[in-house]
């Protein structure tokens, strides 16, 4: 039995995480090392190919929409100690919600009617689809985490026999719905920045990525400043604290899926809405899953997932980067940094915390004994 | 101090049964042991006293090989030695029974006192020397337990007869007890202290851990007293006096006991009739209970832990829906087919301090200042806006902290940060801003420092003088007796009876909650 002192909290939301996000880079290192290329350069293009390249940039906050929606999804059902694996799942249902609403108005309503009902309608089918989930684990006790698998499953199922069924477009072999009407398109960034005249390289960074920003104070409103974020947290942290309290435990976990599958459903908005301009088939490619890691990494913080989708958004653009510069150096090498990220900061991620711990104990100790 | 002998052998290595010289103990910033000295003597039974937090388990452990001392010596029987863990301190006849036994309820008796000297891959042979040990153990020192019967079906008593048992049969000469009277009735406390006395006789060596001073003066023949992570005295139970232990523990004259005026009741707020509950396995545990408190007076219910106290808070607080009979509560029905939610029943008035704080009364991951306005977060202490009102919150705990004493001041510090005393004072700071009419109270002072206790105990008097009928659920019959006006004893889900506080004493209480009726005591 060994009991660590508690660290200080600017050295776990800052410090840890750092240490984390290195240690997982020196290994990442060793292996590019081991592959008989300098690790340095293959950084150097990373970093390069992620945030310096005309078009680069774009490509970047573009992974990173989607990152936030689908880390902020993870977090607001973690904050009820629901862990929500079924992101993916919500999400692509997502982009059913606002492909239902951009089939059918798009043509006839103009842009500023459309949008914003295709955006509400992204978030409320993402959230009917872990609403499901959340009534099971409340009323049930089927288990949160084995449902929303199983969740991902049937929306994947669902969303096949759509696009290569009643959604398909007309006279087309590939499973995708049409395209849609202008006025269900989100501008792009480009467009727009350039309307106030700032010039930006070709990128499929659209205005989503402002619904992102504002999804991250929603979220830190909501679960910090409501008496609703009080309720979720306090069930969260002491389900029976709650119970005591008069708050309604089983309403409280629906809620907070419903509003955690509305945050993965809105990433239907960066790639339905402003990307594709359709459905197609397994949009999400894997975002809801890496969204666990950003909320890992985020620490369930606000502007610590806004950090680490940044930091996955750059990983998904300086990989690809790497695997066009080096012929040695492939895309998968992207799938194994991640990987270490996650495994160095999500499944290790307190592995430093008690060597942290001792060693700052140990500098503010003297400190403490001239105090007294 | 005077000079010791140590690294000797023969005659005087018996002396000292356990030796401690210049032990000390820090977690991080904590200091749980400074520099401690203690020296126990042979075949005595020696108490260790002091507050929760005083350090007196964190020394038990390192005692027992559980925590690594940063630095000091230890001797048993004479020789210095290095207990890195439980199974050296083992080998150097160190038995401990912890206060949450170490038993696996599944298995017999004989299979739990074997665990971890099973004897090779069968287990036929070490059954058999097994069974020949505990008669033995159970010739010499009278603790006659049946090998084959299973821990889940012993009571109490009986568990902590194995635990000790166990220990004895691991060849203990030293047994550590901590706090092992916790979850006895009084009787069983007493056979405790003579099967204690026996092993005593035997050249036993004793170390009782409590904070119970009446336990200290009973049994022990020397005591050592804690407070703070050092040793504040050390002193012969015969020239003592609980007063005197009472203050070296808590540093200061404390009030031992609790100074109240005749209660000035008025009308009946709270009125439960046949009231019943079944767990959720199909027992009975709650059993036709029937009483009625008056505003102004405090009824304590005693009785031996899990006889129907905690359902019986649970339905009076709407946790628990009850299965038969009916509560009246200041105008408003619970029963089966009328419940209501905690939250239904803060609304009319109804106060409830929880019997565990860190399971139901706090969110310990949570600030003070959100703690201070736990199931209140709807109402106007979270401000009238839709949002949180954090500054108004925070001001609110401040006051609050200070009328009740909350140390540190500090409404941002998480809760789990506070000793125990602080952490029941908040709850206690919050139930009690409310101004209820009906209070229900769930041992209002365990794990709670001498100090604190006395304060606790004074705000729960001012609060019934004011006119709110107080329920008092508590497993301390020193409290219960202390606190209440009447007491209604509870024994296996029953009411055995309810009596007047001025008109009874431990004994009686004792066999009532055993389950013997009032009228065969009378």
């Amino acid at each position: 039995m060994n009991v660590t002192p508690p660290l200080p909290k600017w050295a776990d939301l800052i410090l840890l995480p750092l240490i984390n996000l290195f240690a997982a880079f020196f290994v990442c290192g060793l292996i590019v090392l081991a592959i008989g290329e300098n690790p340095f350069t293959a950084l150097n293009v990373m970093i390069k190919g992620a945030f310096f390249y005309p078009e680069s940039l774009g490509y970047t906050l573009y992974y990173t929409t989607n990152f936030i929606f689908t880390g902020l999804a993870v977090a607001t059902a973690f904050h009820a100690l629901m862990f929500n694996i079924g992101g993916e799942g919500q999400a692509y249902i997502g982009g059913l919600g606002a492909a239902v609403v951009a089939l059918l108005f798009g043509p006839n309503l103009p842009m500023l009617i459309v949008l914003p009902l295709c955006i509400l309608s992204s978030a409320a089918f993402g959230a009917l689809w872990a609403l499901i989930p959340g009534y099971l684990q409340a009323k049930r006790g089927s288990h949160i985490v084995i449902t929303t698998i199983m969740f991902n499953f049937l929306a994947s199922s669902l969303m096949v026999w759509l696009l290569a069924g009643p959604l398909m477009q007309q006279g087309q072999q590939s499973p995708q719905t049409v395209l849609f009407a202008d006025a269900a398109q989100l501008p792009q960034m480009r467009e727009v920045l350039g309307y106030f005249g700032f010039e930006l390289a070709n990128s499929p960074w659209n205005l989503s990525f402002f619904i992102a920003l504002i999804a991250l104070v929603v979220f830190y409103i909501l679960i910090w400043k409501t008496r609703l974020g009080y309720e979720i947290r306090a069930v969260g942290k002491n389900q029976e604290a709650a119970r005591y309290a008069g708050i309604n435990v089983a309403k409280i976990i629906i809620i907070a899926m419903a509003i955690s599958g509305a945050f993965a459903g809105l990433m239907a908005t960066n790639e339905v809405l402003g990307v594709h301009n359709r459905v197609i088939l397994n949009f999400t490619a894997g975002y809801g899953f890496t969204g666990i890691a950003v909320a890992l990494m985020g620490r369930n913080h606000p502007i610590g997932i806004f950090l680490a989708s940044l930091l996955f958004g750059a990983l998904y653009q300086g990989g690809a980067e790497l695997d066009f510069e080096f012929t040695s150096i492939t895309r998968e090498m992207v799938v194994l940094i991640q990987g270490m990220i996650i495994l160095f900061s999500g499944a290790l991620a307190y592995m430093f915390n008690p060597s942290l711990a001792r060693l700052i104990a140990r500098i503010s100790a003297p400190k403490e004994a001239t105090d007294g | 101090m005077s000079e010791t002998m140590n690294k000797t052998s023969g005659a005087n290595a018996a002396r000292y049964a356990l030796e401690l010289q210049g032990v000390s103990k820090s977690f991080g910033l904590v200091r749980a042991n400074r520099n401690i000295d203690l020296k126990i003597e042979s075949g005595t039974i020696h108490g260790i006293i002091g507050e929760n937090g005083a350090g007196k388990s964190t020394l038990m452990n390192i005692l027992f090989g559980m925590h690594r001392a940063d630095s000091g010596k230890m001797f048993a029987n004479g020789e210095q030695v290095n207990v890195r863990n439980s199974a050296d301190a083992i080998a150097h006849g160190i038995g401990m029974v912890h206060q949450h036994f170490m038993l696996v309820n599944r298995f017999s008796v004989l299979e739990n006192v074997m665990l971890g000297s099973e004897g090779g891959s069968l287990l036929k042979q070490g059954k058999q020397a097994t069974i020949a040990r505990l008669k033995e153990l159970g010739d010499t020192y009278g603790m006659v337990v049946d090998p084959h019967a299973l821990i889940s079906d012993l009571n109490v008593g009986m568990r902590q007869r194995v635990e000790i048992l166990k220990a004895l049969k691991g060849g203990a000469r030293i047994l550590i007890l901590d706090e092992p009277t916790g979850v006895l009735t009084p009787q069983e406390t007493e056979q405790l202290f003579e099967i204690l006395r026996v092993l005593r006789a035997d050249g036993v060596t004793v170390l009782l851990i409590t904070h119970k001073l009446a336990e200290i003066m009973e049994i022990t023949d020397n005591v050592s007293i804690m407070r703070a992570g050092k040793m504040v005295g050390h002193r012969a139970t015969a020239e003592t006096s609980p007063q005197e232990l009472a203050e070296l523990m808590v540093g200061r004259k404390v009030l031992l006991n609790v100074d109240k005026d005749a209660p000035q009741t008025n009308n009946v707020l709270l009125d439960v009739q046949g009231l019943g509950a079944m767990s959720s396995r199909g027992h009975r545990i709650l059993d036709d209970v029937s009483f009625q408190v008056k505003g102004g007076e405090i009824l304590g219910i005693a009785g031996v832990s899990g006889n129907g106290q905690t359902p019986l808070m649970e339905i009076l607080t709407g946790m628990r829906i009850p299965d038969r009979g009916h509560v009246e509560i200041l105008g408003e029905t619970i029963s089966h087919d009328a419940p209501k939610t905690p939250k239904q029943l803060r609304e009319i008035g109804v106060g409830h301090i929880p019997e565990d704080r860190h399971v139901h009364g706090l969110v310990l991951d949570f600030e003070a200042q959100e703690n201070m306005i736990l199931g209140y977060h709807d109402g106007a202490l979270s401000g009238d806006g839709r949002l949180m009102d954090r500054a108004g919150i925070r001001a609110h705990c401040e006051t609050q902290m200070e009328k009740y004493d909350v140390r540190p001041r500090d409404p941002m510090l998480p809760a789990a940060n506070f000793s125990g005393g602080n952490q029941q004072k908040i709850v206690i700071a919050r139930e009690m801003y409310s101004n209820p009419k009906v209070l229900i109270v769930g041992q209002p002072t365990r794990g709670v420092d001498v100090g604190a206790i006395e304060f606790i105990h004074k705000q729960l008097i001012a609060l019934r003088d004011a006119g709110c009928a107080i329920v008092v659920v508590s497993v301390e019959l020193d409290e219960v007796m202390g606190l209440s006006d009447r007491i209604m004893v509870m024994n296996d889900g029953k009411n055995i009876g309810i009596v007047d506080a001025d008109k009874t004493d431990t004994n009686m209480l004792g066999l009532m909650m055993a389950g013997i009726e009032q009228e065969a005591v009378a």
